[in-house]
């Protein structure tokens, strides 16, 4: 089980799923419409607070958040 | 050539009735926007053309024509009819950018229904102040927006249908919902209301700087504006595709993104997804797209994703790229003309105009960072604060102020004429933005006159912040204003004192964001939540937001002889 991975697919589906919230790790959140932009600012400040790490701004782009995987991705270079 | 050939021509020469002479319209007849917009364009025989190419973020297509735009509007109109939704009911639009909202738009106002789309990222609290304040019958929307719905739902008991436009039957349907699918048939033939030109078409709904959002309402006869306006201004001819990409939850996504081009009879591409530089070049080179009317913030995304990425795809097509939403700075404008070989052409205009106002005009000389001049028939100037009378010398900053009368002005705000009357002075509309005109009659925005937070595009009450921040169980106090973005020019944040027995914290900050992202919308959620001990207030208990606004933007703080002693 990957532990960052779960943790953020279920931070994902409490603040950003609907009804239907059968978002999985693959799900695209950006491009599908679920994260904007805005919301992202939120996102970021969680893994960031959750982690105790800083995502400078420009890693923090819509490709590098657009599913629940590139986001684990992105956090694992942070805390390794 | 361009449809409107020469300005200088067409402002000495200019009537209205030019546009409701190309419509057929004759003053005192039938006008409906939703016949206009389907029916008309079938009867010209060009029913097969086509109306809307839309793809969501999976890469689903879908592709209809204006026969199918007239057949499945009537089999939205006469469903709400057989629910007895009549003339005038207010019915409102809460989807993500499906086909359904769009023809649903169409349909709505084929039955003489009012239309009241709202962005689809609402959150259950800006849903119901709006919903309230319409008196709303039915809302159209889709099974992952229904939530909200339920939320809110006992508190209205005006809203008497929820129709789901999405149902699969995996979940029971609860309460007032009912399912319905555009789709499952064609009605060919649909009694249109015989609205006129004064009948109400759409209410939209629009932030102010205090109390709740104020209901936009526009007429039929907008039609006449926002047809011409996108002739002239988008320079829309038949053949081109055309992609607006504003959302219809927003006035740029129906009087240009539904209304004009429609009216117009070309072909519109619609992406139902979120932003990527990537997919939007994609798209472009997909479809074709000719004309593009896009939005500051989004322009400056894409010049964020670098030149290189332009590189990758044909790009061609673009021949004519309008923006529109906050001021188009000119670095964009430079830009746009080195990757693409375009310039942007900046316009002006907001809910209440209902169309374009005040633009840089195809094969006008564009000063870069410009809003460039007036649409003929449209009087605009600006005007003394106090007196409300022209500045006739050149450079002055001033308030905008336009000379009412023109077919797409709102009618009034609902239910709240007294502030509809207030933004009228000295016979003149004021918009409440502030620019100046230089000597060749160009117009260059300064700001808004008032507290509202414009991010990326789109208007935020900060009164409306503040007081759902009250809701949340660890503030005492806020302020809301804006602060400098690169890419959205403004973002929200908040100041806020603690209440006795909570402690700052960053969960606690994170908190404060989602609540109010989850009641009101993303757009309004504080980027940034400053705690502080006491906010500045005046000596009668008034918070004094400039104070914070000016140590935001590193402005002159300004008269504080008001300032309140601690």
């Amino acid at each position: 089980m990957d532990e960052v991975k779960d943790v953020i697919l279920e931070y994902v589906i409490e603040e950003y799923g609907g009804e239907d919230n059968d978002i999985t790790y693959e799900t695209p959140l950006i491009s599908g419409g679920l994260v904007d932009s805005f919301s992202m600012v939120s996102l970021k400040r969680f893994l960031e607070i959750k982690y105790k790490i800083s995502i400078p701004d420009e890693d923090a782009s819509p490709e590098a958040f657009d599913s629940v995987n590139k986001i684990a991705d992105l956090v694992r270079q942070y805390t390794s | 050539m361009s449809n409107i050939g020469s300005y200088e021509e067409r402002v000495k020469n200019f009537e209205w009735s030019i546009a409701e002479e190309e419509l057929g319209y004759k003053k005192g007849e039938v006008i409906n926007i939703g016949w206009y917009c389907s029916d008309r364009i079938c009867g010209m025989g060009k029913g097969e053309n086509l109306a809307l190419l839309w793809e969501n973020a999976v890469g689903e297509e879908k592709r209809y024509t204006y026969n199918d735009i007239r057949a499945y509007s009537n089999t939205i109109g006469a469903f709400l009819r057989s629910l007895g939704l009549k003339n005038e009911d207010r019915v409102c639009l809460f989807m993500d950018r499906i086909p359904e909202l769009f023809i649903g738009l169409v349909g709505i106002l084929k039955i003489g229904a009012i239309a009241q789309p709202l962005f689809s990222a609402f959150g259950d609290e800006s849903l119901f102040v709006r919903l309230e304040n319409a008196g709303t019958s039915a809302i159209i929307t889709q099974r992952k927006h229904a939530l909200k719905i339920r939320k809110i739902i006992d508190r209205l008991p005006n809203l008497k249908h929820i129709i789901i436009v999405d149902h699969d039957g995996k979940k029971e349907l609860v309460g007032r919902e009912i399912a319905f699918s555009m789709q499952s048939e064609r009605v060919e033939k649909l009694e249109i209301s015989p609205t006129k030109a004064e009948s109400p078409s759409i209410l939209h709904y629009t932030s102010g700087t205090t109390g709740l959002p104020k209901g936009v309402q526009h007429v039929h006869y907008s039609l006449i504006s926002q047809y011409l306006t996108a002739k002239w201004v988008l320079d829309i001819t038949e053949d081109d595709i055309y992609w607006c990409t504003a959302d219809p939850g927003w006035v740029t996504g129906t009087s240009y993104g539904i209304i004009a081009p429609w009216a117009l009879g070309v072909t519109q591409c619609v992406l139902d997804s979120g932003f990527s530089a990537e997919a939007w070049y994609r798209f472009i080179q997909k479809y074709r797209v000719t004309v593009w009317y896009s939005a500051p913030t989004a322009i400056r995304s894409l010049m964020k994703a670098g030149d290189e990425i332009v590189k990758q795809y044909d790009l061609s097509c673009l021949r004519h790229l309008i923006s529109v939403g906050e001021p188009l700075n000119a670095e964009a404008v430079v830009w746009s003309e080195k990757v693409f070989g375009l310039p942007f052409h900046d316009s002006y205009w907001q809910t209440e105009t209902g169309s374009i106002m005040i633009t840089n005009f195809p094969g006008m000389k564009i000063k870069p960072g410009s809003m460039g001049k007036p649409f003929p028939g449209i009087i605009g100037t600006v005007v003394n604060p106090e007196t409300c009378e022209p500045i006739k010398e050149p450079g002055v900053i001033g308030l905008i102020a336009f000379r009412p009368g023109w077919p797409a002005m709102m009618r009034t705000y609902w239910k709240n004429e007294e502030t509809y009357k207030g933004k009228f002075k000295n016979n003149w509309y004021l918009p409440g933005d502030r620019a100046r005109i230089d000597g060749e009659g160009y117009f260059w925005f300064i700001g808004r006159d008032d507290d509202i937070i414009n991010t990326a595009g789109h208007l935020v009450s900060p009164f409306e912040v503040e007081s759902v921040l009250l809701e949340h169980p660890a503030v005492a106090e806020s302020a809301v204003v804006s602060k400098p973005d690169e890419i959205n020019m403004e973002v929200v944040k908040a100041f806020v004192t603690l209440k006795p027995g909570f402690e700052i914290s960053e969960e606690l900050e994170l908190d404060i964001m989602n609540f109010i992202r989850k009641k009101l919308s993303s757009l309004a959620m504080p980027q940034e939540v400053e705690y502080v001990d006491s906010l500045p207030k005046t000596r009668s208990g008034k918070i004094m937001r400039r104070l914070l606004h000016a140590k935001e933007w590193g402005e002159e703080i300004g008269d504080i002889s008001t300032l309140e002693n601690d």
